[in-house]
């Protein structure tokens, strides 16, 4: 489904990306984790062309994402993301925030969106806000509406960035809720975060990086027994003993 | 000195057949000049931000330009050498309107500037990621929240281009100050209608800015 194949970045002379590659299935679900700066972000955002990279390719569905002649915003359309401060549009009601992206890039009616995306809104559990404005919803609600707002466009697969990392605590869960029982559903999921109980609970697999290279990409069980880099042990340690 | 004030010349009837015409000039060329200034504005700075030279250059240029000249001169220049250019000669309305517009969009395209800036790099990747080409997150993203933060300061720049309107005096245009002069000379009266003249521009942009502000509190974003 998506295949990073020995992609590089830089900004300037700073490398972000060292000769990354992995692959996702259809149906995984991968965790990327990292410290901050390690380039998990930029990462993510290389697999539908949000960030350009210099060398390699990704190749998503069989498309690839480097190529100039490929068409992005259509790639895009169908590459579900969500972003760790939502970005919903705040001019627009809840309801409008769906049916967007549906109607005028996916060319649905007015009607047929609509009901799709008070399918999802329902599934989110926020029917009730449908006419209010993202700014009336707190944190977690907003980034439940931003996972449908990707989900109305019937995503082959959802990106994830740091989608719990911008929520008070206690708002966290009720993101993580969704995001499994999108996971169980069988959606092939890349997530950048830190949520390890996330990735113990449904993860297949759980990439580890630091300074721009991968250095660990494992299965989760191998990964939370015994990982291989004495720098993704330090990590998990750290992260795990709070 | 006595000032010996009489506005009884000052008619329903005198107002109506002098200064009315010049009144709907000024708002019209007003109107339209905003308009026209605010859409070809929203290209320049479009331009600008394009960060590819080609576009970016003449839309510097332009703007720069037009902001380093004094709108007298521009309009009367336009005034001059349009005929010199095809020939015949437009009139004095027609070539203040062109000349407002395309004056008015430098300074127009430099607050659409500020607007577009405003929206952080986060909304144009959210529009990017559900399958937004350029133009459409533009269009629907973008622009739509440039335009709604920038408001109160792009009605502030259309109550300074209502009170530079009167400058086409320069080229003879029927405008509202035009108006008031021909009353003033034929009753003998320039002190009387002046004074009147200029407390109608007060009125209106003192009740306009003051609208401003009030909308200001009332349109922005609930984030």
């Amino acid at each position: 489904m998506i295949d990073i194949n020995n992609i590089s970045k830089w900004y300037g002379q700073f490398q972000v990306l060292k000769d990354c590659s992995t692959k996702i299935n259809k149906g995984e679900v991968v965790v990327v984790c990292g410290p901050s700066g390690s380039g998990k972000s930029t990462l993510i955002k290389c697999v539908n062309g949000l960030e350009p990279f210099q060398q390699g390719d990704v190749v998503v569905n069989g498309v690839s994402v480097g190529d100039p002649k490929t068409n992005l915003p259509k790639l895009r359309s169908h590459v579900g993301m969500v972003f760790q401060h939502f970005e919903l549009f705040p001019h627009m009601t809840i309801t409008d925030n769906l049916v967007i992206g549906q109607t005028r890039v996916l060319g649905r009616s007015r009607e047929e969106a609509q009901e799709r995306g008070v399918k999802l809104l329902d599934r989110v559990g926020l029917i009730s806000q449908a006419a209010k404005f993202p700014g009336q919803l707190s944190g977690g609600q907003q980034q439940r509406v931003a996972i449908a707002r990707a989900l109305a466009m019937d995503p082959i697969c959802m990106l994830f960035d740091e989608p719990t990392s911008a929520l008070d605590p206690e708002m966290i869960n009720e993101v993580l809720d969704v995001m499994v029982e999108l996971a169980t559903e069988g959606m092939t999921m890349m997530v950048v975060t830190h949520e390890m109980g996330f990735a113990r609970k449904v993860a297949h697999r759980v990439i580890f990086m630091d300074q721009g290279s991968i250095v660990e990409d494992a299965t989760k069980d191998e990964f939370f027994g015994t990982p291989r880099s004495e720098r993704a042990q330090l990590f998990l340690s750290k992260i795990l003993s709070h | 000195m006595m000032l010996n004030l009489d506005f009884a010349f000052l008619t329903g009837e005198v107002l109506s057949g002098y200064v009315v015409k010049g009144f709907i000039f000024s708002i019209q060329l007003t109107l339209v000049a905003m308009l026209g200034g605010i859409i070809l504005g929203t290209l320049l700075a479009l331009m600008r931000l394009s960060g590819k030279p080609w576009l970016v250059m003449p839309a510097a240029a332009y703007v720069n330009t037009m902001r380093s000249i004094p709108l007298v001169m521009v309009i009367l220049w336009f005034f001059l050498l349009i005929p010199l250019v095809t020939g015949r000669p437009l009139g004095a309305e027609m070539s203040a309107i062109i000349t407002f517009t395309l004056f008015e969009a430098a300074y127009y395209s430099e607050i659409m500037r500020a607007g577009i800036q405003s929206v952080s790099r986060g909304q144009v990747s959210a529009g990017y990621a559900i399958g937004m080409t350029y133009s459409q997150t533009m269009r629907i993203v973008v622009l739509p929240q440039a335009f709604r933060n920038m408001l109160p300061v792009l009605l502030t720049q259309t109550i300074i281009l209502f009170q530079d309107t009167s400058l086409v005096y320069a080229i003879g245009a029927y405008d509202m100050l035009k108006g008031f002069e021909i009353v003033g000379k034929n009753f003998n009266r320039p002190v009387e209608t002046y004074l009147v003249a200029a407390l109608i521009y007060f009125i209106i942009s003192f009740s306009l800015s003051y609208l401003v502000k009030r909308l200001q509190t009332r349109i922005s974003i609930i984030r």
